[in-house]
């Protein structure tokens, strides 16, 4: 008897330990956008991602639709060649679609927007988004700020 | 000078020899196959040390998270950010806090009462007499105390995680009054499943592993004595605080740290 309320505690202890986990997945991590999710992935070169990172959202209209997978340099051309994954099917986005690295606030994140386009034409797996526009350095500004104030 | 020396030498020594035990009965206790007979001693040890903790995890958990959503909150209204209560605090929990503060809890709750049990046991000479009988008392009596508390532990630092996040919601959107959505999906938005989740559970399966190592070892090491029991008592919760606080810089570095 007295070990059959011991066993009781210790399943009712793990089931705890379970649904203790089941919440931290799912409430708290937010897992439910896994599974059966499909993305593929596209590139873009930027001449200055400055502060992107990796996992940093790509958005459309404010609306998260992609992450970036990898940020790599392409040392002959001296830019950098970002690799993101969008959800969905390839064909969703037109072949003339821009990206942008823009800033959440001022001090946030960095992100990559999405500027949808008009051509006919989509952009299939592994295409390159050749419309793009880097990240504007705060440090650089200041610099053509301060040089064009020399010349007026 | 010399003696000053010599003594140094002894101790490292004597050190360096209880360690050689320590891992010597860790290995003995847990190699070879686990007897199945054995489960319902493992159950009855999960009894003892996880489920029997459960009441003071829970308590201090739900302090620890409305403590910490009070001091967020303050700090954060500051710059009209209330909403991030619900990241910082799962971030911290998931990472940090959940971890160590419930692997000290559990050195003190349950370590120190895994070595005072065993030191007593070999006190009365209980493990000689199953030696005499032909039953190993590492496998007896060490092994399923180790189990239960690599078990016991992870499943002890999930609920303090959950509570404590409980907790600081009632205290951040209840009491205070952020935004129910705005701390729930911040939370969502910025914590990652492996990268805080699964590192966090790693930690506490470390911790596990460190606390109930050194708590039977201290108990199965500790002279004959009241007062070598009193000692070893307070040796296991000195030394596994002090090993869970080492080991969780070590594997923060490792997993966190960027150069």
């Amino acid at each position: 008897m007295r070990m059959r309320t011991i066993e009781i505690s210790v399943g009712g202890f793990v089931l705890a330990g379970i649904v203790a986990l089941i919440f931290l997945a799912v409430q708290v991590s937010g897992v439910n956008t896994g599974g059966a999710s499909q993305t593929y992935e596209i590139t873009a070169r930027f001449d200055d991602v400055a502060g992107l990172r990796e996992r940093a959202k790509v958005s459309m209209a404010g609306v998260t639709v992609g992450r970036v997978r990898s940020i790599e340099v392409d040392m002959s051309w001296g830019d950098a060649v970002v690799t993101m994954e969008i959800a969905g099917e390839p064909g969703n986005l037109a072949a003339d679609t821009g990206a942008k690295i823009l800033t959440e606030g001022i001090l946030g994140a960095r992100y990559i927007g999405l500027s949808p386009g008009g051509d006919e034409e989509t952009l299939a797996a592994g295409d390159e988004i050749t419309e793009t526009q880097g990240a504007l350095v705060l440090e650089n500004l200041i610099g053509d700020f301060l040089t064009n104030m020399g010349k007026s | 000078m010399v003696g000053f020396v010599r003594n140094l030498g002894a101790r490292f020594l004597s050190w360096l020899a209880a360690l050689g035990r320590a891992t010597v009965l860790w290995v003995r206790a847990m190699s070879g196959r686990p007897d199945w007979q054995d489960v319902g001693l493992v159950v009855k040890q999960i009894y003892h040390v996880g489920f029997l903790s459960l009441v003071i995890i829970v308590l201090s958990a739900f302090s620890i998270g409305a403590v910490l959503a009070l001091q967020f909150y303050t700090q954060l209204a500051r710059f009209g950010a209330q909403e991030a209560v619900g990241i910082g605090l799962a971030l911290v929990l998931l990472r940090e806090l959940g971890p160590v503060v419930t692997a000290l809890l559990f050195a003190g709750r349950a370590g120190s009462a895994l070595t005072a049990e065993i030191g007593l046991m070999k006190t009365t000479e209980q493990l000689s007499s199953m030696e005499m009988m032909g039953v190993d008392p590492l496998k007896r009596i060490i092994a399923p105390r180790i189990w239960a508390g690599l078990i016991s532990l992870p499943i002890l630092t999930a609920v303090f995680n959950m509570v404590a996040i409980f907790g600081g919601m009632v205290v951040a959107v209840n009491w205070l009054g952020a935004d129910a959505g705005g701390f729930w999906s911040g939370m969502r938005e910025g914590v990652e499943i492996w990268e805080d989740l699964g590192k966090g559970m790693v930690k506490t399966v470390v911790f596990g592993l460190l606390v109930t190592w050194v708590a039977v070892f201290q108990g199965y090491d500790a002279p004959p004595t009241a007062e070598g029991m009193a000692m070893a008592t307070t040796r296991t919760v000195v030394i596994s605080s002090v090993l869970i606080l080492a080991s969780d810089f070590l594997l923060t570095l490792v997993f966190y740290g960027e150069f």
